[in-house]
């Protein structure tokens, strides 16, 4: 690890622009996945501002009916929250199903957007990575890719997104509430995340110095009949191979209202429109539930060991709108 | 570069210069002669570093020491009065729930955050409702909520047990 300064941020604005001002500077929440990074190689940076205590640990009602879930508040207390135990269940349990006790006590909202893939080879410096050294090639492409993405990736990269939270907050229309050098601005969750493209070293939209300061989280009744469910290859403590976020409002066996999205398949959280799109008015049964999942996965593209994940997908899908729509409440 | 923190440490207080570069882990076991938080992966994948950060558990091996500055940190040495074991030592002495030892103190510690958490009625992954949840630690709810530390020796059974005894101290 070569050495860096640390400087404890004391408001938002002084570190912006402290960050702004060093190009190898970056933010530093719970560590968690930074403090590994550093451990591993994968980043150089010259100073680690500390945001973890500003004071953005707060989870506040919204007058129009939202929430606000400050970035520094801890992925426990996101999840242990009575409002978004209440009234947005699959977030919940997306938080409950990542990672382990000890590491969501540190672990802040705004550090868990901004985790990096787990794609061994990206983690792995002595193997050519274009998200880690652009330019230099994917290992994963012709290597083991059970792991890989299957939708929206690129001849360049095809790591997934590792977030469960992440995949409840694209699924609920979390908007993004960003700090940064030339002011503050607002992104759509959905619009966060790029797809790998031909700059797979860019996981987001966010500009060097910008500060992730809030998620939040809109006024959605529909979300309290809701939920998150995670395959993976261990009961717990493990990524996700697949997973599914989805809320249902029904009414006469019909569905009136629905919000989908995809984990473990993508470089982004993968909402699924098209999923939405057909179920939206349409009967509540399982053709119509299966025919929603194969369009929303006819577009995947699979790898030598990654092909399972389509059906996996498909089936997981079906099972949570089953679930969701034979509930009594 | 080096920062002076102040760490308080099973109810010592201690100044000491760091390396900014020094996880919380190595602090405590390097510099502090803290010996009970074990090194086991050194990246946040067996939960044998675990220890009470200001009430809570944590693993210490992805946090800096220069940012845990002021932090009151209980090992798993401290949890005792000095005369008994706490009740969660004692059920796993009570329960054999280990064999070589090594991940135990991590077990220890997580086990009391743990329990503390389930006090608090903070739902896990396997609590079939989140929204109005009550909590019943039974052997699906232990599990899921120690998935964070691992035993190769594989004393899970045990350890499942001395953790029930204890939350049924606990209860009383």
């Amino acid at each position: 690890m070569i050495p860096f300064e640390y400087q404890r941020a004391t408001d938002a604005d002084s570190a912006v622009a402290a960050l702004a001002a060093r190009p190898r500077a970056v933010f530093l929440g719970g560590g968690t996945n930074l403090v590994d990074h550093l451990k591993l190689g994968l980043l150089r940076p010259d100073l680690l501002i500390d945001v973890s205590r500003l004071p953005f640990d707060t989870i506040d009602a919204l007058p129009g009916g939202g929430v606000r879930i400050g970035a520094m508040v801890r992925n426990s207390d996101l999840a242990t929250h009575a409002l978004i135990r209440r009234r947005y269940p699959m977030l919940a349990q997306a938080v409950l199903a990542g990672a382990s006790g000890q590491l969501r006590n540190l672990a802040t909202t705004g550090g868990n957007l901004l985790q990096r893939t787990r794609c061994r080879y990206f983690l792995d410096v002595t193997t050519p990575c274009n998200k880690r050294e652009p330019g230099a090639g994917c290992s994963a492409i012709d290597g083991h890719n059970r792991d890989a993405a299957v939708l929206g990736a690129s001849e360049q990269c095809v790591a997934t997104h590792p977030s469960d939270m992440a995949v409840a907050l694209a699924a609920l229309d979390a908007v993004i509430q960003v700090h940064g050098p030339d002011g503050t601005r607002a992104i759509p969750l959905t619009e966060l995340y790029r797809l790998p493209g031909n700059e797979p070293a860019r996981d987001t939209m966010l500009r060097h110095g910008e500060l992730i300061t809030a998620v939040e989280l809109p006024d959605l009744p529909i979300a309290a009949r809701s939920t998150y469910r995670k395959v993976r290859d261990r009961a717990s403590y493990a990524f996700a191979l697949v997973s599914v976020a989805a809320a249902v409002d029904i009414a006469d066996d019909v569905i009136r209202d629905t919000r989908i999205a995809l984990g473990g398949l993508a470089h982004q959280p993968w909402r699924a429109t098209r999923a939405e799109e057909l179920l939206r008015g349409a009967p509540a049964t399982q053709d119509v539930f299966r025919a929603a999942a194969d369009a929303e996965l006819a577009p995947a593209r699979p790898l030598a060991h990654n092909a399972f994940k389509v059906p996996m997908a498909a089936n997981t899908l079906v099972a949570v709108l089953r679930d969701l729509t034979t509930r009594d409440s | 570069m080096h920062a002076e923190i102040t760490l308080r440490v099973d109810g010592q207080t201690r100044v000491l210069t760091v390396d900014t570069r020094t996880t919380l882990l190595d602090a405590l076991r390097e510099r502090l002669g803290v010996m009970s938080p074990k090194k086991g992966c050194d990246h946040g994948q067996c939960g044998t570093c675990t220890v009470l950060l200001n009430g809570r558990r944590v693993i210490t091996c992805l946090s800096l020491a220069v940012a845990q500055d002021g932090a009151d940190i209980i090992t798993a040495e401290g949890l005792g009065d000095g005369e008994a074991l706490h009740p969660v030592a004692q059920a796993f002495l009570d329960h054999d729930a280990l064999q070589c030892g090594y991940c135990t103190p991590g077990q220890i510690c997580s086990a009391v955050g743990m329990l503390a958490e389930a006090a608090e009625g903070w739902p896990s992954h396997v609590t079939t409702d989140v929204a109005t949840g009550t909590i019943e630690l039974d052997g699906e709810e232990i599990r899921e909520r120690m998935s964070g530390n691992l035993c190769r020796c594989g004393a899970y059974v045990n350890i499942v047990a001395a953790i029930r005894q204890a939350a049924a101290q606990s209860d009383r």
